[in-house]
C-alpha cells in the first residue's frame, strides 16, 4: 500500500507532535488512538501515550461528562511524556472540542466533524452557538469536514445500516491523520481484519473508511492548511521493540520474577477495582506461564488468599487501588509479623475515599510507608515508566522472597494505561535469584534468622520434619514460640526494623538521572513523574541553569546514599501527584530543607508546570532563552 | 516392582499434639475438641507434614498451636481466605479451618459464604459457644434473643443466625452438627468430614464455661438429651426420645417438621443428600429436637480441582520470550 504520493520534501518536518483523538465514549477513541500509536512505532518514531476516559462506561452520547480521549507525543527527539499542550485536537463532538479545547496550543489544529456539530449535540455540550460559525477558534487553525458524510458515502458499498456506518468515523479520522504524518496503514488493516474475522464486512468497511480518509488528505480537497508533515525517526538502541503499558510490565514482570526465583507458582488474588483490575485480566490469560488468579470475595480475602499462597511457597501477589489496599492493611500486619513474602500492587488513583477513580494521583506513599498499626516496616518501590515496571515487579519478587517481606509497589492508573515503545529483554538475559526453601530439621525453628539478611527461613507445609506454627502474636526470637515477653518484644520490634533496614544494603546507591551529583537544584520525583520532571530540568539545563534530576525508585527503604546527596544541593524541590508526602519523608528522614510542589488535579505534571516551577527560585537564565522544545 | 507408601498410621493421639502448653480455661469445651481431632487424625492416620490447621482469631483459633501439624494463626475472620490461598497454592495439602461463631460468622461472615459457594476442599470447623470468650463476654451473631452481656446490660435484642442454616444457605455440600462432650459422636463426624471432597462444614455447640456455662445444658444434659436431640443417619428413621418411640415426619400440607409415634406412618427417612430436609432438619430448634450429625452431603468436585482441570492451568513452562514478543513488534537496527 502506497504511504503517500507527497514526497518527503514536500512535507514539512516537526521534531514531534502532540495528537489528542477525542470524541464519545462510544466513538472509539481508545482503538483509534491505539492504532495510530502502533503505526509510529512502526515507523520509528518514539511516543509516549495517556488515554483518558471517564468514569462511567457508556455515558450518555455527545454529553460533555462522556467524553473520552486519547493522547499520543511522538517524534525523534525528548518524547518523555504524553506532552504538554495539543499541537492537533480531533474532535469527533461538541463536548469534544468544549472539553479539550483548553488544551490545544495557540495555532494548533483542530478537526472536526461539522455533521456532530448540529443543535441538539451543541446544547448537550452547552453551547449557545455554534463554534464553527463565530469566530471562538479564530486563534486555532480549524479543518471542517462532515466526516459523518464523507464515511457514509466510502462504506456505502458494503451495505452497512446508518449506526454500523457511523462507527466507522474514527477509522476515517485515524485514516487522515496517518496520511497527515506520512504513516502506514497496513497494521490497522491487519488489526481490522483480525478485529473483524467473523464480520468481514465490518472490517472491509473500517478499511474502506480508512482508506477514504487518507486518500481525503492526499487528494484535491485539500485546503490551504492541510500540509502533510514528516517526524523524524528517534534514535534508539537496535533491538526488537514492542509497545507496552505498565499493566503489561507488571504482569509480565511478576512472571519474570517467579521464573527468576525459580518459583513454580503464582498465586494472584484481586478484586474488581478501577484502574487496577486490568493487571488481574492480563495475568487470567497467563496460566500456562504457572499463574493462578484468583478473584475474591473482597479486598480482605484476596491479600488473605495471596498470603496463604505465600505461606504454601507460591509468589503471593495482590493487587488494588488506594480504597482496596486500606483493607489490606491488616493483612499487610500479619505478612510483617509472620515475615512472609508478599507483593501488593497498588495502582493509584486520586482520593480519598472513592475520590476520582480514573485519575492518577501519587497520595499513597504515607499508607505505604506508613499506614499500619504498629511498628510495621516494608520494603516499597514505584516503577518510573511503563518499561520499568516490568523491572520493579522482578525487583519487588527479589526482595520479598530474599528477605521474607511484604513490598509495595506503587504504580498509578497513569502508568497503568499509559504506553511506551520497549526494547524487549531476552529471558536469558534477566537477573537469576533462586529462592531456598528450608528443609533440613537440624537446628530449625520458623524464626531462625539469616545472619546477613535476617530473613527467616521459607518452609513449604509438606516439608517433614519441619512442622511449625506460626501467626500473629509475638514470637520469641530464640524459638518462635509466643512471647509476651517485655525485651523480647523490644528485640522483635528492633529485628523487623533492622530487616528492611539492611536492605538498602542491597539496592542500588541513588544515581543522577540528569546533572551533576551537586550544585544549585536537585528536582527530586519518584514514580510516574519521570518523564516531566526530566524533560523540564533537561529545558532548565538548556537555559543554563544549575539544576539535577534525581528520581527515587526505593521508597523503603531508601537508598543508603540518598541523605548525603540531597545536602550537596543548595535547594532540593520535591514535585509530586499528591499533596506533600516525599517531601515530608525526605524532611523527616535527612534534616534536609526540601520544598514540595504539589499537583492534585487528577491529570499527569506538564513539562511546563516543572519548568515554571524551577525558573521561579533557581538562579537566574543565560539570554534569551525560553521554553522551547517541547511539544513545538 | 514394590511400591512402598508411607503414612503416619501408627501414630497415636498424642503424637498430634505440640510441645505447646494448653491455655484454655480450665473445663473449656476446646480441650474435649482437640482430643476429639487429635483422635480422628491418629484414626485417619494424617501425615503431619501435609496437614495444615488454619485459624483466625478467638479463642477456638489458638487451636493450631496446640497440633504438631502446619498451623496459621491469622486475623479475625479471614482464615477461609488464607486456606483457599493454600489450597490454590498446593491443592495436595490436608487443610482444616478453625473458627468460632464471631470468628466464622461476624467478622468473617462474608468470607465463610464465599469460601462454602466456592467448595473449596477444607475441613471447616466452627466452634459455637454462642458468646465472645477471649474478648471476656460480649454476645455473639449467635447468641439467643436476650442474651445478657457486658455489651448488652438489658439483654440482646438482635435474633441469632444458626451456623447450619447459613452454610446450607451459602451452598455448602456437606454440614454437621456435633457436641464437644459427645466424643465418639464428634470423632464420627469429623473423619466424615475428612473423608468429603470439598467444603465440609461442621458446628459443634462448644460450652463456654466462663461467660456461657451450660448455655447447651437443654440439649446437652444427659437428662434431657434423648429428648433433646435427634441424631441423624443416613438410610434411618429420624428417630429420638429415651426409647426412640418418637419420630419426625412432614407435616402434611405444611413444608414444617412434626414429632410423631415411631410407630406412625410416613416417619421421615434421612437422606443426607435431600437439601430441602437438611434445611427443616437445620432449623429445628426447642421445643423440638437439635439436629446432631451429618445433616447434608453431596460431593461435587472441589473448586481448586475446577481451577487446575481448566485449559493451560499453571502449567508454569510456557516460553516468556514468546510472550513478551507476541503482538506487534519492530525492529530497530543501528
Amino acid at each position: 500500500m502506497a504511504t503517500s504520493t507527497i514526497a518527503r520534501s514536500q512535507r514539512e518536518t516537526r521534531d514531534s507532535v502532540v495528537i489528542r483523538f477525542a470524541g464519545d465514549s462510544g466513538d472509539g477513541m481508545q482503538v483509534t488512538g491505539a492504532q495510530f500509536t502502533l503505526e509510529t512505532a512502526l515507523a520509528g518514531s518514539d511516543f509516549s501515550t495517556f488515554p483518558d476516559f471517564p468514569a462511567e462506561i457508556r455515558a450518555p452520547t455527545g454529553t460533555t461528562f462522556g467524553v473520552s480521549a486519547f493522547q499520543i507525543h511522538f517524534g525523534g527527539t525528548d518524547v518523555m511524556t504524553p506532552g504538554d499542550a495539543v499541537d492537533v485536537l480531533v474532535a469527533m463532538n461538541p463536548a469534544a472540542l468544549t472539553v479539550e479545547l483548553n488544551d490545544l496550543r495557540v495555532g494548533g489544529t483542530v478537526i472536526v466533524d461539522t455533521a456532530a456539530f448540529n443543535e441538539r449535540n451543541l446544547n448537550k455540550a452547552g453551547y449557545t452557538r455554534n463554534p464553527l460559525e463565530d469566530d471562538s477558534l479564530a486563534r486555532y487553525q480549524v479543518l471542517k469536514f462532515d466526516i459523518t458524510k464523507l464515511t457514509a458515502d466510502a462504506v456505502k458499498p458494503h451495505g452497512l445500516s446508518s449506526r454500523e456506518a457511523h462507527l466507522c468515523r474514527n477509522m476515517w479520522a485515524l485514516g487522515l491523520l496517518l496520511w497527515m504524518y506520512g504513516y502506514e496503514r497496513a497494521a490497522t488493516v491487519d488489526w481490522l481484519k483480525r478485529k473483524f474475522a467473523k464480520k468481514p464486512v465490518i472490517a472491509d468497511a473500517n478499511i474502506a473508511a480508512l482508506n477514504a480518509g487518507h486518500a481525503f488528505g492526499e487528494t484535491a480537497e485539500m485546503t490551504e492548511h492541510m500540509v502533510g508533515y514528516v517526524v523524524p525517526k528517534a534514535e534508539a538502541r537496535p533491538g526488537r521493540y514492542r509497545t507496552v503499558s505498565g499493566t503489561e510490565g507488571l504482569a509480565w514482570g511478576l512472571v519474570a520474577g517467579m521464573r527468576a526465583g525459580g518459583i513454580e507458582k503464582m498465586v494472584f488474588a484481586g478484586y474488581p477495582i478501577t484502574p487496577a483490575s486490568a493487571l488481574l485480566h492480563t495475568l487470567a490469560n497467563l496460566r500456562a506461564y504457572g499463574v493462578v488468579t484468583f478473584q475474591a470475595e473482597d479486598e480482605i480475602a484476596a491479600s488473605g488468599a495471596a498470603l496463604g499462597a505465600a505461606y504454601a511457597g507460591a509468589l503471593g501477589v495482590t493487587s488494588s487501588s488506594g480504597p482496596g489496599i486500606a483493607l489490606k492493611t491488616e493483612m499487610l500486619g500479619l505478612a510483617i509479623a509472620t515475615e512472609l513474602p508478599l507483593i501488593v500492587i497498588d495502582s493509584q488513583r486520586a482520593g480519598p475515599s472513592t475520590g476520582m477513580p480514573t485519575k492518577a494521583e501519587q497520595s499513597d506513599l504515607f499508607q505505604a510507608v506508613h499506614g499500619r498499626n504498629a511498628d510495621a516496616p516494608l520494603a516499597v518501590l514505584a516503577p518510573v515508566s511503563t518499561a520499568d515496571c516490568f523491572d520493579i515487579a522482578i525487583e519487588a519478587v527479589r526482595i520479598a522472597t530474599k528477605y521474607m517481606t511484604p513490598v509495595i509497589v506503587l504504580s498509578d492508573g497513569y502508568l497503568a494505561h499509559a504506553a511506551e515503545p520497549w526494547l524487549i529483554p531476552r529471558e536469558a538475559d534477566l537477573p537469576r535469584f533462586p529462592v531456598t526453601y528450608r528443609t533440613d530439621p537440624e537446628g530449625f525453628h520458623p524464626f531462625l534468622r539469616d545472619a546477613d539478611t535476617l530473613a527467616r527461613p521459607w518452609v513449604k507445609p509438606g516439608t517433614p520434619n519441619l512442622e511449625h506454627r506460626i501467626g500473629g502474636l509475638e514470637r520469641d526470637y530464640d524459638s518462635g514460640h509466643i512471647s509476651y515477653d517485655p525485651d523480647n518484644h523490644a528485640r522483635m520490634t528492633k529485628a523487623r526494623a533492622d530487616k528492611i533496614a539492611g536492605i538498602a544494603r542491597d539496592i542500588p546507591l541513588q544515581t543522577v538521572a540528569l546533572g551533576e551529583d551537586h550544585g544549585a537544584l536537585a528536582v527530586v520525583g519518584w514514580g510516574s513523574t519521570f518523564g516531566a520532571i526530566h524533560r523540564a530540568v533537561q529545558i532548565a539545563q538548556d537555559e543554563g541553569r544549575d539544576v539535577a534530576h534525581i528520581h527515587v525508585r526505593y521508597l523503603s527503604p531508601f537508598p543508603r546514599n540518598l541523605g548525603e546527596l540531597l545536602k550537596r544541593y543548595d535547594r532540593v524541590l520535591v514535585p509530586e501527584m499528591n499533596n506533600g508526602q516525599l517531601v515530608k519523608l525526605l524532611r523527616a528522614e535527612y534534616l534536609v530543607d526540601a520544598e514540595g510542589f504539589s499537583k492534585v488535579t487528577g491529570k499527569p505534571f506538564r513539562v511546563t508546570d516543572i519548568v515554571q516551577r524551577i525558573r521561579g527560585g533557581a538562579p537566574p537564565p543565560s539570554e534569551g532563552s525560553g521554553l522551547g522544545g517541547e511539544a513545538g | 516392582m514394590t511400591v512402598t507408601t508411607i503414612t503416619d498410621a501408627q501414630l497415636a493421639p498424642k503424637d498430634y499434639a505440640s510441645d505447646q502448653e494448653v491455655r484454655w480455661c480450665p473445663g473449656c469445651g476446646d480441650y474435649a475438641i482437640l482430643k476429639a481431632v487429635q483422635k480422628a487424625c491418629a484414626e485417619l492416620g494424617l501425615q503431619r507434614e501435609r496437614t495444615v490447621f488454619v485459624s483466625g482469631i478467638g479463642c477456638a483459633a489458638r487451636f493450631p498451636y496446640y497440633m504438631s501439624t502446619y498451623g496459621f494463626h491469622t486475623v479475625h475472620g479471614r482464615a477461609p481466605a488464607i486456606a483457599t490461598g493454600i489450597k490454590l497454592a498446593n491443592p495436595d495439602l490436608d487443610v482444616w479451618v478453625m473458627t468460632g461463631d464471631g470468628d466464622g460468622l461476624s467478622i468473617g461472615g462474608n468470607h465463610m459464604l464465599h469460601v462454602l459457594r466456592r467448595n473449596v476442599d477444607l475441613n471447616i470447623v466452627l466452634f459455637n459457644n454462642e458468646i465472645y470468650g477471649l474478648t471476656k463476654g460480649q454476645y455473639s451473631p449467635t447468641s439467643r434473643r436476650g442474651t445478657r452481656s457486658p455489651s448488652t446490660p438489658l439483654g440482646s435484642i438482635e435474633n441469632p443466625v444458626s451456623a447450619c442454616a447459613f452454610a446450607l444457605g451459602s451452598g455448602a455440600r456437606f454440614v454437621a452438627r456435633s457436641i464437644d462432650t459427645q466424643q465418639p459422636h464428634l470423632i464420627g463426624v469429623l473423619k466424615r468430614a475428612h473423608a468429603h471432597r470439598g467444603a465440609s462444614f461442621i458446628e459443634i455447640l462448644q460450652n463456654c464455661v466462663v461467660f456461657n456455662d451450660a448455655v447447651f445444658e437443654h440439649i446437652t444434659g444427659k437428662e434431657v438429651a434423648p429428648e433433646a436431640q435427634v441424631l441423624v443417619e443416613h438410610g434411618k428413621p429420624l428417630l429420638f426420645g429415651k426409647s426412640k418411640e418418637k419420630a419426625l415426619r412432614l407435616k402434611p400440607g405444611t413444608l414444617e417438621l412434626e414429632v410423631v409415634a415411631a410407630t406412625a406412618p410416613d416417619v421421615l427417612i434421612h437422606d443426607e443428600t435431600n437439601r430441602a430436609l437438611a434445611q427443616l432438619l437445620a432449623a429445628l430448634e426447642p421445643p423440638l429436637p437439635t439436629a446432631i450429625g451429618v445433616l447434608y452431603c453431596n460431593p461435587t468436585e472441589s473448586y481448586e480441582h475446577d481451577v487446575y482441570a481448566q485449559k493451560g492451568a499453571a502449567r508454569g513452562n510456557a516460553d516468556l520470550d514468546a510472550l513478551l514478543n507476541s503482538e506487534r513488534t519492530w525492529e530497530v537496527v543501528s
